[in-house]
């Protein structure tokens, strides 16, 4: 089927698509192109990223660089969606919403409703999340439970090359605002992806991995960890199913509670910290929905309710790994009444 | 940079355009008196900030602007959605809280809009509004529409980093946007001689390498003149302004207020700064228009706020089956 490429190019590649087919779509942020008023080359950079690298040149005037300045220029990407543009603005980092979040769950989250449904803001905030990097405290957060928690918004984390592309052109055709939360781990993970544009659409999960004994669900780059832990599950005789939201607002449950009542037993792996994430709220929706099917008390893999560590040391152990998933599911499958 | 406007001379609008403006005024300060007294009342829910006495802002900058054009507004909201072309009796309804009205019920006083219009909402965040109006304005320049994108914004407010933050964006990008600073004397019970370190807001436009202008805000033209320059600029495409009207407003910072902190500044206004009755003043004396024709408005604008409230109060409440609908388009 299709070519191998990365994470990275997966996600140029849906932009570059998106801005061929619709010239309202426009890229911001700081150094999206890199270099402006600088004495060298334009384009430098691509984003810190590179995510953006080689739009600058193809799309004359369409990839703007802003000042480091996110409350302005995420929410004049907010104020421009709702006059004819589509506009994706980079935050380069999900920490910094804490300089521009009014813009976001304020502003963007709530015309539509508040303006009694007159509004149409068809913006798409790109973000990077996730421990892993040495990055530290500010700069590793795992805090898409706080856009999931705003009515209004839509929040997509996806876990592979082949969900970055078909998410992200779903998430620049759809007219409502859109945050898109990038792994900064997964940049280079490589994978199968059509060359053709495509769409995934939001709020349907994908099923990874088949299996009967157990349901783990897992966000973004939780899947990969997940698949590692079903692989050693599997040789003691374990068969995991693996859900991925893909997007947790709107959130699949139907394929979630269908599992669990197939399997009885459910793991959630969610990288952010444990008060109020996606791991509570898939397992207050299970024990409410199918409790009657559950055969073992829930288990829930995340970080500690720490900030991220930076000595590798303590931040390998602050990140759910393929070990504790496995832990839990044994716990899980050998629970007895 | 900054210059002060004192009664410029407008010699660009006709009789008719001046009655328009006047009927805009008169509307927006009926509209505030009536609302003031129907709170008293009890009747009209939740929270509810007052722009009488600041009528030649909203008019004087909204009178240049067209559908291509967008603003923003602040808490303070009503006199830009009437000078924008909000319809009147939605507003009043939906400030009841009802169906009928321009949001449905679902906004409020805080939040009325109208998009269609170009009126991108009230809001109830101090300096939420500039960010965005960098966008709206963005996407004329990107377009090629010709429309600026206009934020007003109180004394509060231009102490807000979101605020500062657009005024360097809508320089660096060089966007058709105006900035209209509302210095009505009091950031809710706070003084803006006290709170804003400079002497005048405007001021702070040379930071940001664009033209600051400070207007006598009960003067219509004066107002009107300014504003007039800075559009143009924008839509030429000689990039934003920040103008400064300075004035005071005639009630609380919300209804309820019982403005301990206040002088008393509004008696004096009232009496001798008003601009509805500068503006009467100059334009009989020149004879551009008849007293008795201004009398017409008047009575117009009376009963259009009468039935507008008549209207709002019989009209129904949103049900059940509203409260869950428009969180998103589709979900």
């Amino acid at each position: 089927m299709a070519r191998t490429i990365s994470y990275r190019e997966a996600l140029n590649e849906a932009l570059a698509q998106e801005m061929e087919r619709d010239e309202s779509v426009i890229v911001l942020g700081e150094d999206n192109a890199g270099g402006a008023g600088s004495p060298g080359e334009d384009d430098a950079w691509g984003g810190v990223l590179g995510v953006t690298k080689g739009l600058y040149h193809r799309f004359p005037g369409r990839v703007l660089d802003t000042p480091i300045s996110e409350s302005a220029f995420v929410g004049a990407a907010i104020g421009a969606a709702t006059s004819g543009l589509r506009p994706v603005a980079e935050l380069m980092f999900i920490d910094f919403m804490g300089v521009c979040f009014d813009q976001i769950f304020n502003q963007a989250a709530k015309f539509r409703y508040m303006f009694g449904g007159k509004a149409k803001t068809p913006v798409v905030i790109r973000t990077m999340y996730g421990a892993g990097l040495r990055a530290a405290a500010q700069h590793s957060q795992a805090l898409y439970p706080i856009f999931t928690h705003i009515p209004g918004l839509k929040v997509v984390v996806p876990s592979s090359p082949y969900e970055a592309k078909g998410l992200m052109i779903q998430s620049i055709r759809d007219d409502d605002p859109v945050i898109f939360c990038e792994h900064k781990a997964m940049y280079d993970v490589t994978g199968e992806v059509p060359e053709d544009s495509y769409t995934i659409p939001f709020g349907e999960a994908g099923v990874v991995r088949d299996g009967d004994d157990v349901t783990i669900v897992a966000i973004g780059r939780m899947v990969s960890v997940a698949e590692e832990a079903a692989k050693q599950l599997a040789d003691s005789g374990v068969e995991a199913e693996i859900i991925d939201p893909r997007t947790t607002s709107p959130l699949d449950t139907e394929t979630i509670l269908e599992s669990v009542e197939n399997t009885g037993r459910l793991v959630v792996v969610d990288e952010a910290t444990p008060r109020c994430n996606l791991a509570t709220d898939i397992s207050a929706l299970v024990a409410k929905e199918a409790f009657g099917s559950l055969r073992a008390p829930i288990e829930m893999v995340t970080a500690p309710h720490t900030p991220v560590p930076f000595s590798d040391a303590l931040e390998d152990l602050y990140i759910p790994d393929a070990q504790r998933v496995a832990n839990a599911v044994k716990t899980v499958v050998e629970w007895k009444r | 940079m900054t210059d002060t406007l004192s009664t410029a001379v407008s010699h660009e609008l006709d009789g008719n355009a001046l009655l328009d403006a006047y009927r805009t005024m008169r509307t927006i300060r009926a509209f505030e008196e009536r609302v003031h007294a129907e709170f008293a009342t009890g009747e009209i829910p939740g929270f509810v900030h007052l722009y009488a006495g600041e009528e030649a802002s909203a008019t004087g900058v909204c009178v240049h602007l067209d559908d291509r054009d967008a603003i923003a507004s602040t808490h303070r909201g009503h006199g830009h959605c009437i000078a924008k072309g909000v319809d009147v009796k939605a507003m009043m309804a939906e400030i009841y809280g009802r169906r009928t009205g321009s949001c449905h019920g679902k906004g409020g006083s805080m939040h009325i809009a109208d998009l269609s219009k170009g009126m991108l909402g009230a809001n109830g965040i101090v300096g939420g509004g500039p960010p965005l109006i960098c966008g709206t304005a963005l996407a004329a320049k990107q377009k090629g529409t010709g429309g600026v994108g206009v934020a007003f914004f109180g004394d509060g407010a231009s102490n807000q980093g979101t605020t500062l933050e657009a005024l360097n964006l809508a320089s660096v990008w060089q966007l058709p946007a105006i900035f209209v600073a509302e210095n009505n004397g009091y950031a809710e019970a706070t003084s803006s001689t006290w709170s804003v370190a400079a002497d005048n807001i405007a001021d702070r436009a040379a930071g940001f390498g664009m033209p600051g202008v400070i207007v006598d805000g009960f003067d219509f033209f004066a107002v009107h003149e300014a504003a007039a320059e800075a559009i143009q600029r924008a839509r030429e495409g000689g990039g934003p302004t920040l103008i400064e009207v300075k004035f005071t407003r005639y009630f609380g910072h919300f209804e309820g207020d019982q403005q301990t902190y206040r002088a008393d500044e509004v008696a004096n206004a009232r009496e001798h700064l008003d601009c509805l009755k500068r503006f009467r003043t100059r334009v009989t004396e020149t004879g551009q228009v008849e007293a008795a024709q201004l009398d017409a408005v008047d009575a117009q604008v009376t009963d259009l706020i009468d039935a507008a409230v008549e209207e709002a109060k019989a009209a129904p409440k949103p049900t059940a089956a509203d409260l869950e609908t428009d969180v998103y388009i589709e979900y």
